[in-house]
């Protein structure tokens, strides 16, 4: 699949943002935070923009970004109008908050409030990841593990802004360094074990049942089925959305390069910063930065690998 | 909208025979010709005479090599949209653009409701559907909505384009629904199948296998030319001209 950039910057930025909100969310409702309305407010409205810049990202490569409001029409059976339903009604709940934390009132509200913005970021990045996980064209999507992986992610990379912020607020207590780092860890070894799956699975369908057509069907021995005139002489566009390929030893490398940045940066800055507690805003920042550049490695991949079952007609022997 | 109607009245569809189609590309162009004008208006296209053309079509024309040695053959073989039962380009579409008809189970793409998302070609094993990067919207096979029950057009005018323009006769169209009519009965006499049957979204479109030879024989290979033609009877007039020939070649050299 062709990864498209406003795709991968709409889930990256979405994803972090909700993972941030979630966080700051729990630890309002436990107290865990320093108590400063200043320091939940940043975290909040710095979610909520990285949402909404991921969200206005995602509209960019509509072809009617006009017409997007329809999208919340088809929330029975579409993912992606769920998505879009989840997303809105999570800014509800999240907007005021932010807006109370702004203005510094003491409410009974903000707990329950917190709960609603905890629970609606989880349910948007589930159903991100259902868009994805629910087409059957696409074998290295249509898995449970999925949704499950953007969830580790968004965790993930929430839990690693969660505490960049709470060292900016002069804070930085070992639990936050503990969740970014057993978050982190959860990512990477989900990931590691979708790599694992997509490597197992050599595709369930062939080109002779694409074509409904085999070597025997016709009345030949032996051989297989190969294209000989393609319909057009140059990509259309199911080839140019759907035909991108990434060759699998860069892919492998990329792997490994999403996992450093992901996982093992950030993890060592974490570390360094909770050992000898110097620098520790900046490490955190360093850690955030380069956890941001894994994830869009690890999203780009997501679509790269991704192997679409029209390539069957298009020379693929498996999909 | 987006959800599938539990069962629809008609089952309109094609028949594709894959015996007979010679892959001219008429049906294709005769399709991108009706549409440009039609529901679909426009197709566009981009650097059409360039060297990197492009553009949305509803229908393409493959041919691919099936098996090899004796009884190896060519298969021509068109693909557009199979307007399926149970497709999940319908389901996947956020905004009810995308939708099958009660009536006669056509799947058709709202232009004035389409946000251009992309996902419902996604959710496609076909490759059906075709972006329009000018109109900004998905664009796909209608099934000529606009002619078959069009009466403006003559009788004989009121099939699909592409089965129209067919000089092979390999497309037919009709109720698939019906068992009586006569894609139906083509389809139950040759033993027309679906593609990707494993796939689940039961296409109403069927195609009709390639006969198989009555008996695949392995035929020598054809008599060399030289021995084909027929040896010199020894006449005069004969000499004659194996002389001229003979002197010219002498002279060429
Ligand atoms: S062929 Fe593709 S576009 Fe047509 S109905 Fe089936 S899934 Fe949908
Ligand atoms: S491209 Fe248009 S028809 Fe297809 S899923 Fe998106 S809104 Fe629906």
């Amino acid at each position: 699949m062709h990864p498209a950039y406003s795709v991968i910057l709409f889930t990256t930025a979405s994803g972090a943002g909700y993972g941030l909100m979630f966080w700051v969310s729990l630890i309002h409702i436990f107290g865990a935070g320093p108590d400063s309305r200043w320091f939940e407010f940043t975290a909040m409205a710095v979610s909520l923009i990285l949402v909404t810049v991921g969200l206005l990202a995602s509209t960019f490569h509509l072809g009617h970004p006009e017409r997007a409001f329809r999208a919340f029409s088809q929330w029975r059976s579409s993912w992606l109008s769920r998505e879009g339903v989840a997303a809105v009604a999570t800014y509800a709940p999240s907007g005021f908050l932010a807006l109370i934390w702004l203005l510094g009132g003491e409410t009974a509200w903000t707990a329950p409030l917190a709960l609603l913005a905890a629970v609606g970021a989880v349910v948007t990045v589930y159903c991100t990841g259902m868009i994805y996980a629910s087409l059957r064209t696409i074998r290295q999507w249509n898995l449970g593990l999925v949704p499950v992986v953007y969830l580790g992610l968004a965790a993930a990379s929430g839990a690693v802004l969660l505490a960049f912020f709470l060292a900016a607020f002069g804070q930085s207590p070992i639990w936050a360094a503990m969740l970014s780092l057993i978050g982190l860890g959860g990512a990477a070894a989900l990931k590691a074990l979708y790599w694992r799956r997509i490597d197992a699975d050599p595709g369930r369908y062939t080109v002779e049942m694409a074509l409904g057509l085999s070597a025997v069907s016709v009345g030949a021995q032996a051989g297989g089925v190969r294209p000989l005139d393609p319909p057009h002489t140059r990509p259309n566009f199911v080839m140019r959305e759907m035909g991108y390929q990434v060759a699998r030893k860069h892919a492998l490398k990329l792997r490994q390069f999403s996992l450093i940045a992901l996982f093992a940066a950030p993890a060592a800055a974490i570390v360094l910063a909770s050992t000898f507690g110097v620098a520790v805003t900046a490490l955190y920042l360093l850690a955030a930065v380069s956890v941001g550049v894994g994830a869009v490695l690890e999203r780009w991949l997501f679509f790269a690998e991704a192997e679409h079952v029209v390539t069957l007609y298009y020379g693929a022997s498996r999909a | 909208m987006t959800t599938l109607p539990e069962k629809t009245e008609k089952k309109l569809g094609l028949v594709i025979d894959l015996d007979i189609c010679v892959g001219c590309q008429a049906c294709a162009t005769s399709c991108k010709e009706w549409n440009t004008g039609g529901y679909s208006a426009p197709l566009t296209d981009h650097d059409a005479y360039g060297a990197d053309p492009s553009g949305a079509w509803l229908n393409r024309i493959h041919s691919y090599e099936v098996g090899e040695g004796a009884g190896s053959r060519t298969v021509h073989f068109p693909r557009s949209c199979l307007h399926c039962e149970e497709p999940d380009c319908v389901t996947v579409c956020p905004t009810g653009a995308s939708y099958k008809r009660e009536v006669d189970g056509i799947v058709l793409v709202n232009p004035d409701t389409c946000i251009g998302c992309k996902l419902c070609s996604w959710a496609c094993p076909y490759g059906a559907r075709e972006y329009d990067y000018d109109d900004g919207v998905m664009k796909k096979c209608t099934l000529c909505v606009d002619r078959i029950y069009n009466e403006t057009l003559a009788e004989e005018d009121r099939v699909p384009a592409c089965v129209r323009a067919c000089p092979t006769g390999a497309r037919a169209f009709g109720d698939l629904g019906d068992p009586a009519s006569a894609v139906s009965q083509s389809v139950a006499e040759r033993g027309g199948f679906d593609l990707l049957e494993e796939f689940g979204y039961k296409p109403v479109n069927k195609y009709l296998p390639p006969r198989s030879p009555a008996e695949v024989v392995d035929t020598p290979a054809a008599p060399i030319l030289e021995a084909a033609i027929a040896q010199p009877d020894g006449s005069k007039v004969e000499g004659f001209f194996a002389w001229i020939d003979q002197a010219l070649s002498r002279s060429e050299a």
